[in-house]
């Protein structure tokens, strides 16, 4: 008997605009003028508040910090697709992501400066708490996509995780789970290329993210992170699928994390520094900015002016944020347990009276 | 009144409550159509069908973590992992998530969910089978750890797991699936979590054991005047009853299969010590497992607390 080829797989790759900010005009998603530039403060947003919570973390008014630099548009572009009342479930670096779904940006700087108060959802939004375990977060997203399934809301479910995660057991428990329950779940890697020293040739044999998906019955896509309206074209398109019934996505964005892991992390003893001036140039701000240019949309001066007004809401925030009276001891033990047990209320006494 | 046993009961809770509250869904491997390895929800997938009673892919971290998600969702997850022994790749979905959801979201999100698995020993399973490592989960704060010791008490108390705002692990004494029948009434009686019950009176020492320990400690203590405390709650323990038992008996004597290092008798040993040890009239005593892994069905006898150990320590502590 002969051998067969039983099956073939092709991974698709998306971007929009190149990195001179030409557009490949058919594949340009429908947005106006103002939602482009909406687009673009969002970035800048995203640029600033991470430039201002490195430098409250050396200032030591904030503790140990992981920096979005490079990562603005794979966050910002997915994000804008997700309708308000979608459940979101966050890793750890995805502060441009929050922002853009209306989390208050001061909230963030509070869980960052050892808060865990800013960790509270407002209500109305379904956005899950920071997960810094890492790729633990995914078995949930598939979870309350089988939730909305088993209630019929047409609602759709997103993870966002990054490379590392990848090889984590529990992302392939719920990607096995979504395929298999063909669940309204959208999955976001921002494939950074590094976690923290480990590069992506060390994370996995496979050559892109996106074609583990296909190993569980769903679409992978490989979209260029650092082009913001690929990422959003790819996200709307995984949410409208997931609403309508058609099951899982898997989007890896292909981005560069272009700080360091942390703020406790040293990356120049791991990495080359012709590796990271290579990713400068291809800085997703710079991509947008030259795109928006060409359509006369964007100007220096109107850049200066959205830069001042970015400043502005992020020196409100860490207003906000320092003037929030530090949490009384007894707080750690407000919601350990819908009720205390009578060793905790006797303990809490304890630490609130000592 | 019905005679039923463990598994009847555990059902029968599951039907109700399935029947009663529409946001109750059942997840596992094997519990739709198979009905369950020991066939605790025999009949469930037939009356609500594959949204409510789901067959999972065999993923205990994806199960536990689908029920975070979906309890977080809104409905009231149950899973069920197989065995004890194949808990512990859920344990970090357990530990990092479940117990801490509500803390970390500042009560905006919480893990109303309950992981039903068989534990314990002597049914002459394959290793992993027979675990008894409930003092792990009674070290986390943020879950509660449930182990009933009878078919009425399983009834009342996985009704009052399903209801209860937080993650419950609910653990049976697999031995005592099909071992006794008790009377369990049809309809609506749950069983305070948090709460110990005095499965016998007596006044010299005080016992204290749960799962299948509790029905061969009462045997061992015929014809002693042993009081036997049921915990039926292991976390959050109840250590008022413990305590007003103590005060009576002057003694006590703790009974449970897992091993003796850190298990939960050495924190009701040291629960003792702080707060009763001026009505103690002896030395506290545990019999428990050894150290060990517990072993295959040849030595699982001389592994489980026996008869003769528990009236050993009886004796031991009644000289006093």
């Amino acid at each position: 008997m002969p051998e067969s080829t039983l099956a073939t797989f092709s991974v698709k790759r998306l971007e929009i605009i190149d990195q001179n900010g030409n557009a490949d005009e058919a594949l340009l998603p429908s947005l106006s003028g103002d939602e482009l530039r909406r687009l673009y403060y969002l970035l800048l947003l995203t640029r600033t508040f991470d430039g201002r919570a490195l430098a409250l973390q050396r200032e030591g008014r904030i503790g140990t910090y992981p920096s979005v630099l490079g990562q603005e548009a794979a966050q910002v572009g997915s994000a804008f697709a997700i309708a308000r009342e979608e459940w979101v479930f966050p890793a750890f670096r995805e502060m441009g992501a929050l922002f853009t779904l209306g989390y208050p940006i001061h909230q963030l700087f509070q869980y960052w400066g050892g808060d865990e108060r800013g960790l509270r959802t407002p209500d109305g939004m379904n956005i899950f708490p920071i997960c810094v375990s890492v790729g633990t977060h995914l078995p949930h997203a598939a979870g309350a996509a089988l939730a909305a399934r088993t209630r019929g809301d047409r609602t759709a479910v997103v993870a966002y995780f990054g490379d590392g995660a990848t090889s984590k057991g529990d992302f392939h428990e719920a990607f096995n789970l979504a395929g298999v329950f063909r669940l309204p779940v959208v999955f976001i890697c921002q494939n950074n290329q590094w976690a923290i020293s480990i590069p992506l040739a060390a994370q996995t044999a496979s050559p892109t993210l996106a074609q583990k998906a296909l190993a569980y019955g769903f679409d992978g896509i490989q979209v260029d992170g650092n082009d913001v309206l690929a990422v959003y074209r790819a996200t709307r398109e995984a949410l409208e699928k997931a609403r309508s019934g058609g099951g899982p996505t898997f989007i890896e964005c292909l981005t560069y994390r272009m700080a360091d892991h942390t703020t406790a992390d040293d990356a120049s003893r791991y990495r080359p520094p012709e590796e990271v001036a290579a990713w400068r140039e291809r800085d997703p701000l710079l991509r947008f900015e030259r795109f928006l240019a060409r359509r006369g949309l964007w100007n220096e001066e109107y850049a200066a002016e959205l830069k001042g007004k970015a400043e502005g809401e992020i020196d409100e925030a860490v207003r906000r944020f320092e003037a929030v009276p530090p949490p009384e001891p007894g707080g750690m033990f407000d919601f350990v347990g819908a009720e205390l047990s009578s060793r905790q209320r006797r303990q809490r006494e304890e630490v609130t009276t000592f | 009144m019905t005679q039923l046993n463990m598994v009847q009961a555990i059902n029968l809770a599951l039907r109700e409550e399935m029947a009663r509250d529409d946001r109750v869904v059942l997840l596992g491997e094997d519990v739709g159509k198979d009905g369950g390895v020991f066939r605790i929800t025999e009949g469930l997938f037939e009356q609500f069908g594959p949204d409510r009673v789901i067959d999972t892919p065999l993923s205990e971290s994806a199960i536990v973590g689908a029920a975070v998600g979906m309890a977080a969702y809104g409905l009231r997850p149950v899973a069920e992992i197989q065995f004890m022994g194949f808990i512990y790749p859920a344990v970090d979905q357990l530990f990092a998530h479940a117990a801490r959801i509500r803390t970390r979201s500042r009560g905006r999100f919480a893990a109303p969910l309950v992981v039903r698995t068989p534990y314990g020993g002597g049914i002459k399973a394959p290793e992993l089978h027979e675990e008894s490592t409930e003092a792990f989960f009674c070290h986390m704060p943020g879950i509660k750890v449930v182990v009933p010791s009878g078919p009425y008490s399983a009834k009342g108390l996985l009704l009052a797991a399903i209801r209860d705002p937080d993650p419950v692990l609910f653990l049976e004494p697999t031995r005592l699936y099909r071992m006794v029948k008790e009377e369990v009434p049809e309809g609506e009686y749950t069983i305070p979590l948090g709460r110990a019950r005095i499965a016998r009176p007596g006044s010299a020492v005080t016992v204290v054991a749960w799962g299948s320990m509790l029905q061969r400690t009462l045997k061992a203590v015929e014809g002693y005047d042993a009081e036997v405390i049921d915990p039926q709650t292991l976390s959050p323990f109840d250590g008022e009853t413990l305590l007003t038992s103590v005060e009576k008996t002057g003694r006590l004597v703790i009974v449970h299969e897992a091993p003796r290092t850190c298990g939960l008798g050495a924190e009701i040993a040291a629960t003792v010590a702080e707060e009763a040890i001026l009505h103690l009239r002896g030395p506290v005593l545990r019999v428990a497992g050894p150290d060990v892994p517990v072993p295959l069905a040849k030595l699982v006898d001389h592994y489980l607390p026996s008869p003769e150990r528990i009236q050993a320590a009886l004796d031991e502590v009644l000289r006093y």
